[in-house]
């Protein structure tokens, strides 16, 4: 246990110190999970909103198939995105494989699922208190959904923050799209394994406890940044003026 | 499926614009497909910045087992293959995925095991019998079982020891399916034996209870080689900067950077090229 | 005089009768009983339409029919031309700012940006509400919300309002403010359709009423008839206080 203090210490050290080679990696990790975690959202929460108010057929199956690929297997996703971006693969060409533009995608097939599924519980809810005043407004259904993404979007951020969470931890996807290739794609949990392998408990546990911490100062950052863009917009009490009120 | 990596691709790479990103002027990078032993002893970070300082040419290292390494090659997800299974690389060239193989270097394999070597293999004379005693005492022994270069060096010397493990249950044989350095964390938690690399094992950090118990055995010689992926096959190799790499690795300044390279004050790779 | 300005307001160039909000053999169950039937209404051309009835009777329901919200199983439904707004008996406000639910409301009517603003800021500072134009429209008091709701409501200048229990839970003060509203909106020519529980408020402001038993329309005439003199059973009973839905 000293040892492992010890380690971590001085790899909290190293990220302090400003260590180029840990800092490009905790720099490449935050860059790939967030620009997943925008993609996914992007796609998702629409998605979510979209079977939220509409009664498609074959809603319930769309629903149980989303639920149950929030449990996707990274690896599963890595090998099927491995095989689409090789250069023997359909999508050769573009010369994506062991890019971190791959290794975004990876996590955006991933998330995606998980931002979808629970944007559509957090936006059934609201739909069903909003339904028949937005109808009665003279709002269509799928004019809705951008009212209820706006008005749920504390729900929102949550549902993207679990998202980011599964990005930000997996090893699977990226390890595979990846290559954990050095100064190049290695994320903190390729940089983990990649210590595990070499013996390096220590190190590996230490990196994990700063992962740790980075994922939970996103999350502070965002919980701070969310209770600011949840309070109500529009002109406040000291009269900034109405302009603010329609500014999206 | 498609449509939505493309928009993936598309929007993400506003997202990677800020990361290194080679020029059409520049040398190109390339993309080496090699095994985790020398990854996990470190030589590529000792050795490779020489390289990209002396050409100008960046090197990405994509460690997984040999097997593996071998079958991305083929599917040209890499510019150059520098592995350990040397019928497995004259197959490849024989089938045209790639052009001429070269001897790069060479180390061993050593077996290690708990220190009290309840199986006896400290007295054996040869590998075969050192791996026959395990079997007959019944020991745990942890395989690779991943199709690397290691773990098809190990298959070999049980198949020269007359044994076939892991074909019946039997319960001392475990096949991680993993890498070296995960195969001997499993090792050194369950107190059992394993086949390894030696550059591997001289780096680890997390050896426990394991000691080399045999060693020396010329049936445990491990030998490297280098390959150019066929870039008529794959268009898209960088063969140009592939080949300097080769003929860097295999000449003066790469064969004495490798001789140079010690990991925990040992040389553990002896370069061959010739 | 009520009648006076209905006629004035509603009624232009003599289409009262088109101008009638009509409804013919609708039917409507939920849960599996038929809570509305209705074969024959019309409703006066413009001024207030009380909606009088025990609870559970189907007035919501009804109201939700006449709005659109709800589809019949069966029947018409004809509706003068022009905006509808609703305030429901338990008001929607959505989780924004005081100024940001009547620019949602404004928004959707089509209203341009700068106009927009101009009207919420006029509505909010003459209904008492401008120096809370940035609350949040939920932390306003139950009252307070249910007179948002109906602000809300009039921005568009509807030519139909439907009104379901909009003074249920209030003093005395807010519910004469919110009748006043109510008068206004009928004078500038909004046919007001609203359900009460409160007689004498019926009193006060219905020109008509309309009562429903079970679903189905037990009387239905002026309101000064119909107070001075209800000619249905039902009308009776519910006037002192015994008629009840159940048996
Ligand atoms: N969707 C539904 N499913 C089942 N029953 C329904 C549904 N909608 C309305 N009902 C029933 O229809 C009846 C009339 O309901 P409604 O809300 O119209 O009553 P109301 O006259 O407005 O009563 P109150 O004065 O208590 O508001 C009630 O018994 C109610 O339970
Ligand atoms: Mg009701």
């Amino acid at each position: 246990m000293q040892d492992f203090s010890q380690s971590f210490l001085s790899a909290l050290w190293l990220i302090l110190s400003g260590d180029g080679d840990l800092w490009a990696i905790v720099i490449l990790s935050l860059q790939v999970s967030l620009g997943a975690v925008v993609i996914a959202a992007a796609i998702g929460m629409p998605l979510g909103a979209w079977l939220a108010v509409s009664r498609p057929p074959g809603r319930r199956a769309i629903i149980t198939v989303l639920n149950a690929l929030m449990g996707l297997p990274p690896v599963v996703v890595g090998l099927a995105l491995y095989l689409l971006l090789s250069r023997a693969g359909p999508l050769g060409p573009l010369e994506l494989l062991y890019t971190p533009t791959a290794m975004i995608a990876a996590q955006a097939v991933l998330v995606t699922p998980i931002i979808a599924a629970l944007s559509r519980s957090a936006l059934e809810g609201l739909w069903d208190e909003y339904a028949e005043q937005l109808t009665s407004l003279g709002q269509s259904r799928l004019g809705a959904i951008p009212t209820l993404i706006r008005d749920g979007r504390a729900a929102l951020i949550t549902a993207a923050l679990a998202g980011f969470g599964r990005a930000i931890a997996e090893v699977g996807a990226v390890l595979i799209v990846g290559g954990n290739i050095n100064h190049a794609t290695r994320v903190m949990t390729t940089t983990i394994a990649l210590e595990t392998s070499k013996g390096n408990l220590d190190l590996a546990l230490a990196l994990g406890s700063v992962l740790i911490l980075i994922a939970l100062l996103v999350n502070v950052a965002v919980s701070i940044v969310g209770r600011d863009g949840a309070s109500p917009s529009g002109p406040s009490a000291s009269g900034t003026g109405p302009q603010m009120a329609g500014a999206r | 499926m498609i449509k939505l990596i493309a928009l993936c691709a598309g929007v993400s790479g506003a997202l990677a614009a800020g990361l290194p990103a080679p020029l059409a002027a520049e040398p190109r990078a390339i993309t080496v497909q090699s095994t985790t032993s020398t990854q996990n002893s470190g030589l590529f970070d000792g050795i490779l910045p020489q390289f990209t300082q002396e050409t100008g040419i960046p090197v990405r290292v994509v460690a997984v087992g040999t097997g593996q390494a071998i079958r991305n090659a083929a599917n040209g997800d890499g510019d150059v293959l520098l592995v350990h299974a040397k019928p497995d690389e004259e197959a490849f060239v024989e089938a045209g995925f790639g052009l001429e193989r070269r001897d790069v270097m060479y180390n061993d394999f050593v077996l290690v095991g708990p220190g009290d070597d309840s199986a006896g293999v400290r007295a054996a004379v040869d590998a075969p019998a050192a791996l026959q005693a395990i079997a007959q005492a019944g020991a745990p022994f942890a395989s690779r079982g991943d199709d690397s270069g290691t773990h098809k060096a190990e298959r070999a010397l049980w198949a020269a020891a007359g044994e076939e493990p892991g074909r019946a249950a039997q319960a001392w044989y475990r096949e991680t399916g993993q890498g070296m350095g995960a195969t001997l964390n499993i090792a050194a938690g369950m107190e059992a034996y394993a086949l390894t690399d030696r550059a591997t094992w001289i780096a680890f950090g997390n050896k426990g209870p394991l000691e080399i118990v045999f060693e020396g055995d010329p049936a445990l010689f491990n030998q490297y080689g280098v390959i150019l992926v066929n870039p008529e096959r794959h268009p898209f190799v960088h063969a140009e900067e592939g080949q300097a790499f080769i003929d860097w690795l295999t000449g003066p300044r790469g064969q004495a950077a490798i001789a140079a390279f010690r990991a925990n004050g040992e040389q553990v790779f002896f370069p061959n090229a010739g | 005089m009520n009648a006076a300005v209905r006629h004035e307001a509603l009624t232009p160039g003599g289409e009262a009768f088109r101008a009638r909000l009509r409804v013919r053999g609708l039917r409507k169950s939920a849960g599996g009983v038929l809570r509305i039937s209705i074969d024959e209404l019309g409703l006066a051309p413009g001024g207030v339409t009380m909606v009088l009835g025990a609870n559970g009777a189907g007035k919501s329901l009804l109201l939700r029919l006449l709005h659109g919200l709800v589809l019949p199983d069966e029947g018409t439904i004809a509706a003068p031309p022009g905006v509808q707004s609703m305030v429901f008996q338990r008001p929607v406000l959505l989780r924004r700012s005081v100024f940001a639910n009547l620019d949602f409301a404004l928004k959707i009517a089509g209203i341009g940006r700068a106009e927009r603003h101009r009207s919420v800021r006029e509505l909010l500072s003459r209904h008492g509400f401008g120096d809370r134009a940035g609350q949040p429209a939920r932390s306003l008091s139950g009252g307070e919300q249910q007179r948002l709701a109906m602000i809300r409501a009039l921005s568009v200048s509807p030519a139909i309002l439907f009104l379901d229990e909009p003074s249920a839970s209030l003093d005395p003060a807010a519910t004469s403010s919110i009748e006043a509203l109510i008068r206004s909106a009928a004078r500038q020519g909004t046919k007001v359709v609203m359900v009460t529980h409160d007689p004498g408020q019926a009193r006060r402001l219905g020109d008509e009423v309309l009562l429903l038993h079970r679903g189905r329309i037990a009387e239905q005439g002026p309101a000064a008839e119909f107070f001075a003199g209800p000619v249905s059973g039902a009308g009776r009973a519910y006037l002192d206080g015994s008629l009840y839905l159940d048996p």
